[in-house]
């Protein structure tokens, strides 16, 4: 089989930067959203700014998952 | 941490090895994973497995103390009007069970306050050890720690969930959410099944580690980049005062995140708990 394409060098910093995209959409809608629930109604601050890292922590876990397994599987 | 960073210095190319150094030509000592793992103080074996008393084991003994003493201390004497340390430790406490435990699980949460009080102060400590001088390592980065604590949360939540909702009700909640077309259930189910069960403890512990992990590789990637930028070129001086600066603002950004990870920690705790007890509607 002929290769038509290579990568070399660190393949798991390019896979963590894939692995960010979706997260980082992710966060930036989250905490932009819970931004303008905030302005919107600013007595319901805790509740949102709860529910707003509650989303974030979630989002975040798949970014973080990029980041570890170059680690794990990576030489 | 700071003998692991200068010993990779010294395997790239001796500890003089500053950028463009006359010495040698020498490349960039970039930090790995390598700066997490620490020699044994101590080595002994209890039945067939290994203990290695390490650096990591001491800051979780001394987090420990802390903690522990702290609020033993802070609580040793309470007055109904507290004053010093007494009223820190009544605001951790609030914050705890007004912010998570209330909030989240509702009026059955007080009986789980001092479990996830626990678990906030000691993951905080914990992290905040990261940036303790001397012993600058949060004992948090090591997987095992965080794997742990995912393990207890889990190790309670399961069980809550049979013992409160029922065997077979804590399970069809968990497979079958309501208000959904049957033929969905094919798809839903299995998916359902793995991110509660599977993904989800994984996901706890792998959060914390990945943060605390990733912030200290940060800070000494920067830390390293100040030393080994340091040399008499125009080039040297600013990177190396620049890298020191980005190294000291991370270190602000750290403080910010750990207090913000061990919230995060007992906020998830808090919110399985809650699903365990309560079924979904």
């Amino acid at each position: 089989m002929s290769l038509l394409a290579e990568v070399t060098g660190s393949i798991g910093s390019i896979g963590y930067g894939l692995a960010a995209i979706g997260p980082g959409i992710g966060i930036g809608i989250i905490f932009g959203q819970g931004v303008q629930a905030i302005a919107r109604q600013p007595e319901a601050y805790g509740v949102i700014r709860q529910n707003m890292l509650l989303g974030f922590a979630l989002a975040e876990a798949l970014a973080l998952i990029g980041f570890v397994v170059p680690f794990v599987f990576g030489k | 941490m700071a003998t692991n960073v200068l010993a990779s210095v010294a395997a790239s190319g001796g500890p003089n090895c500053h950028f463009e150094s006359a010495d040698s030509p020498c490349g960039f000592p970039a930090p790995g994973a390598e700066i997490f793992q620490f020699d044994s103080v101590l080595t002994f074996q209890i039945g067939s497995i290994d203990f290695n008393i390490t650096k990591v084991t001491f800051v979780v003994i001394l987090s420990v103390i802390l903690v522990v003493g702290f609020f033993l201390y802070a609580f040793r004497r309470p007055r109904m009007v507290p004053k010093g340390a007494q009223n820190v430790g009544e605001v951790g406490y609030l914050f705890i069970r007004d912010g998570v435990a209330r909030e989240i699980i509702g009026k059955d949460g007080d009986k789980f306050v001092p479990f996830l009080f626990s678990f906030f102060f000691l993951i905080w400590i914990m992290n905040f050890m990261g940036i303790l001088p001397f012993a600058q390592i949060p004992a948090t980065s090591v997987f095992a720690i965080p794997v742990a604590f995912a393990l207890i949360v889990y190790l309670t939540w399961v069980p809550l969930g049979i013992y409160s909702q029922g065997g077979w009700q804590f399970f069809k909640g968990m497979m079958f959410p309501p208000g959904v077309p049957w033929p969905m259930y094919f798809l839903l189910t299995p998916i359902e099944l793995i991110s509660n069960l599977i993904v989800r403890p994984f996901t706890h512990a792998v959060r914390l580690f990945a943060n605390m992990f990733a912030g200290h590789l940060l800070i000494a990637t920067f830390s390293v980049a100040a030393y080994y930028l340091l040399s008499a070129t125009v080039i040297g001086i600013i990177g190396s005062v620049a890298s020191l600066g980005v190294a000291i603002a991370l270190t602000g950004f750290e403080i910010l995140i750990q207090a913000l990870q061990a919230y995060i920690f007992t906020l998830l705790a808090a919110v399985y708990i809650s699903g365990a007890l309560h079924a979904e509607h």
